[in-house]
């Protein structure tokens, strides 16, 4: 089976100026949202309690409000439905720095009489260590998209690294967008999703970038944006597949992975998506935009190949025993 | 068919991996396993800090103690002993005297004497109260591994995080009750100290307040059986658990536990001292702040032994022989960060993620055959083979499978394919061109090769720096990235290779591209 053929090219970057609208777009309203509804971070960054409660039956949540609110420890505490009905978590932005004395003891006393319930899940982040853990999160956001900018201007050539760190601040952007907008808490998990998501769009990109280079060394052709039209074509059968594949899982994962790892599949089915799109639609343009000259680099090659040719013929000499 | 030395790396890999993921896979006795982590398996996760500034004032107030036999045994009379969280000061009555309490100061390590006429004050230096300080946090560490060792869990990990901070980890607890008790065992200060009960004011201790008490240099102590019920006791303890050698379960004559407890040569020395001087005042045992009982003293007890009363179970008891046995903590520790899972929410999450693991892994195998016929197949193979391989190297360094861990492995599966996909389009592409089979095949690989290995690089550096940054469930999801990145270069790269090259011939003489190939022509 065949998705698509390579005999005919598609002029994707004459349709760049579109696609640049619909991402600015798209990052607009993003930004728009994270400023307005903001992120909103779990007991892993903002630091706190939450208890997660398993009823046999449904869980009577107007009754298990009633009995927490006699406890003071409870005063600020929110119950919402964890993936089942009879499935409640208790979150709380308190935090207890008491070894003995625990939340989880403590919820289960006051939620006495409201049925059968076992208390399946407590984490207690304390004040300190949420902005630490936030902290180190910023770091491994920044260190990563570094150190894959010096990997690819070493591999490639700035302009290049340029490109992608452009298509992965799209990335981010947006699926950071998405998560504000459904209200996602964000954790720990959610911050490996968006690392993961940097890695694999840039994945994508390096293929596409790949291909262009490729283009540009061994075709005659010196139009920048029709070489990449080509080599975009070229790789769009792979793009397709192996963000389909990965699709795939991921939406298994979504569906029947668990409540637990749900924002996390979330965060990667939102940038499977979008890191497909911004290695075609946003990556590339960026390159034609930065005024690759392919003439010069073609020169530059030749130069590179004249001082290698060069180079060995010394060492010959010199092995010949000529020097 | 020829066999190649791709083909036979490939056969050995596969054998590796099946070998090592035997053990894991049907949970054997022997051989090496994948550990569950605590999210998978159930378990307490704690993240413990030290109040390491109680650690120097605990130093200081034993100094203080030490100064007061001290100057006790040698009939050396000083007046306003006082401590306060970093020096201890007090007076000399007779300057005869002075030069024999100097000797002994100086011998005390890392501290500061300083004299104005025959007052003197002692205080640390910086640089012991560091010290100070990072010994409170080893001693945490290594009293509370020692209780855990004692409580019976297999495998309690407690180590240092940080420079103050001390991770415990115990998986496979499975009560509340259970948890509770390791909870109280690792808390609990055991700080046994036996103190003087101040006869001359405790009747009118009910109306005192603690500033009162302390302008005679008192404490105002709860009674354990009855907090209301008060003593009033010298602040300066008589000496400390620091000099006890041994505590275990005994019963008294009514068959009720008790603690008793052995103390050293010294401890026994000052103990002997102050209860022949003391005949007819009472001692209080004082246990974290609590008075276990304060009996009269009737004579001189010698030999150094004693017990501790109290209304507790025969577990209570035990668990408090353990935690006085391995010592008190020489400073406070709190909860910075606690994450339990009970075991029946971890079951249903390793459910959850094996039916969204082969759910997709399905999804995936299916797909690959149906766009690519045998080269999928092939893919396949390789596939199967990485999931092998990444559970045996994992079983190997005994790394822990955590969800987020789970999460990587399903991801893999999705990414995994890609080097195929870039493999076989390659392929096809050549194909199309006319080359020949065997030419269409090598270059291809050739051709793919930068752009695989570029894009398994940049992921592998993101994984990088999850596992640096990251902490505990998230550090699994790393591994198991990494893992299969690097396994998929060998299986999905070379594997493959070798399998193409052996079917070079039959795939020639076939010269159905449907087939191999899925494309027509």
């Amino acid at each position: 089976m065949e998705f698509f053929k390579y005999t005919k090219t598609f002029n994707f970057m004459g349709k760049s100026k579109f696609a640049m609208a619909f991402s600015i777009a798209l990052m607009l309203a993003s930004y728009a949202v994270l400023m307005t509804k903001g992120l909103n971070y779990g007991v892993d960054f903002a630091g706190g309690t939450i208890v997660q409660v398993k009823y046999d039956t449904t869980a009577p949540i107007k009754a298990m409000r009633d009995k927490l609110k006699e406890n003071p420890l409870f005063k600020d505490a929110s119950i919402t439905e964890f993936g089942s009905p009879d499935e409640v978590i208790i979150r709380m932005k308190t935090s207890t720095g008491s070894v003995t004395k625990d939340v989880g003891d403590v919820t289960r006393a006051a939620l006495k009489g409201t049925g059968n319930f076992k208390v399946r899940r407590v984490d207690i982040v304390g004040p300190k260590v949420g902005s630490e853990l936030k902290e180190k999160g910023i770091m491994s956001l920044l260190l990563a998209i570094l150190g894959i900018l010096i990997y690819v201007a070493f591999r490639f050539e700035w302009r290049f690294a340029v490109a992608s760190i452009v298509a992965l601040v799209h990335d981010v952007s947006i699926a950071s967008g998405a998560i504000a907008l459904v209200g996602l808490d964000v954790n720990l998990d959610v911050l490996a999703a968006l690392l993961t998501l940097l890695g694999y769009s840039l994945n994508d990109t390096i293929i596409v970038f790949d291909r262009i280079r490729e283009g540009i060394v061994k075709s005659k052709n010196v139009v920048l944006d029709e070489i990449i039209n080509e080599s975009i074509t070229r790789t769009l059968a792979r793009t397709t597949l192996t963000s389909l594949t990965t699709f795939f899982v991921v939406f298994t994962l979504f569906m029947f992975g668990g409540e637990i790892i749900h924002a996390f599949a979330f965060t990667l089915l939102i940038g499977i998506i979008v890191g497909t799109y911004s290695s075609i639609f946003v990556a590339s343009p960026i390159l034609l935009w930065f005024g690759f000259d392919v003439k010069n680099y073609h020169v530059k090659l030749a130069e590179k190949a004249k001082r290698e040719a060069e180079k060995k013929r010394m060492r010959e000499q010199y092995e010949s025993g000529v020097m | 068919m020829k066999l190649n030395y791709r083909i036979v790396i490939f056969a050995l890999a596969i054998v590796f991996g099946v070998a090592f993921s035997i053990p894991s896979l049907f949970q054997t006795q022997e051989g090496k396993k994948v550990t569950l982590g605590l999210d998978l398996q159930g378990g307490l996760h704690m993240l413990l800090g030290v109040k390491t500034d109680e650690a120097t004032k605990s130093r200081i107030k034993s100094i203080a103690a030490s100064i007061k036999h001290f100057a006790e045994r040698k009939d050396i009379l000083i007046d306003a002993l006082s401590f306060n969280a970093t020096t201890v000061s007090f007076e000399i009555l007779d300057n005869d005297d002075l030069k024999a309490m100097q000797d002994f100061l100086s011998k005390i390590d890392g501290a500061k004497v300083s004299l104005n006429g025959l007052k003197i004050s002692l205080s640390l230096t910086p640089k012991e109260i560091i010290k100070t300080k990072k010994q409170s946090v080893d001693q945490a560490i290594e009293t509370i591994r020692n209780r855990l060792d004692q409580f019976g869990l297999s495998e309690p990990v407690v180590a240092r995080q940080g420079k103050e901070k001390i991770l415990v980890e115990l998986a496979g607890i499975k009560t509340q009750a259970e948890e509770q008790r390791a909870r109280k065992l690792i808390s609990r200060a055991a700080k046994l100290e036996m103190m003087a009960v101040d006869e001359a004011r405790n009747a009118r201790v009910s109306t005192m307040s603690d500033a009162d008490a302390a302008e005679y240099g008192d404490i105002i102590l709860p009674d354990i059986k009855d907090a209301n019920h008060k003593y009033l006791i010298h602040e300066i303890p008589i000496l400390d658990g620091g000099m006890l050698t041994n505590a275990a379960v005994g019963f008294d004559k009514n068959n009720r536990p008790l603690i008793t407890f052995t103390l050293n040569a010294e401890g026994a020395d000052i103990f002997g001292d102050f209860t022949g001087k003391n005949v007819g005042k009472r001692l209080a045992i004082v246990l974290d702040g609590k008075v276990y009982s304060a009996p009269n003293i009737n004579e001189r007890i010698g030999g150094g032994s004693g017990q501790i009363s109290g209304n507790y179970t025969v577990m209570e008891a035990k668990d408090l022989a353990i935690a006085l046995r391995s010592g008190a903590l020489l400073a406070p520790i709190y909860l910075m960060e606690k994450r339990s899972v009970g075991p029946s929410l971890g079951a249903d999450s390793i459910k959850a993620s094996m039916i969204a693991l082969i759910g997709g892994f399905v999804l995936v195998i299916i797909f690959m055959v149906f766009y690519y016929r045998l080269a999928g197949l092939i893919a396949n193979i390789a596939l199967i083979a990485n999931l092998f391989l990444l559970l045996a190297v994992m079983s190997l360094f005994g790394a822990t499978l955590t969800l987020p861990g789970m999460a990587g492995i399903v991801l893999t599966v999705g990414m995994a394919v890609d080097a195929n996909v870039i493999i076989s389009e390659r392929i096809r592409e050549l194909i199309y061109e006319g080359k020949s089979m065997h030419k269409a095949i090598e270059d291809g690989y050739a051709n793919a090769m930068s752009a695989i290995l570029d894009a398994n690089i940049t992921t592998l550096i993101a994984s990088v720096v999850l596992y640096v940054y990251g902490t505990g469930a998230i550090k699994g999801f790393a591994i198991t990235m990494s893992i299969g990145i690097l396994a998929s270069m060998l299986t999905a790269i070379l594997g493959t290779h070798g399998i193409y090259q052996m079917l070079e011939e039959k795939i020639k003489r076939s010269k159905n591209h449907k087939l191999w190939f899925g494309i027509k022509g």
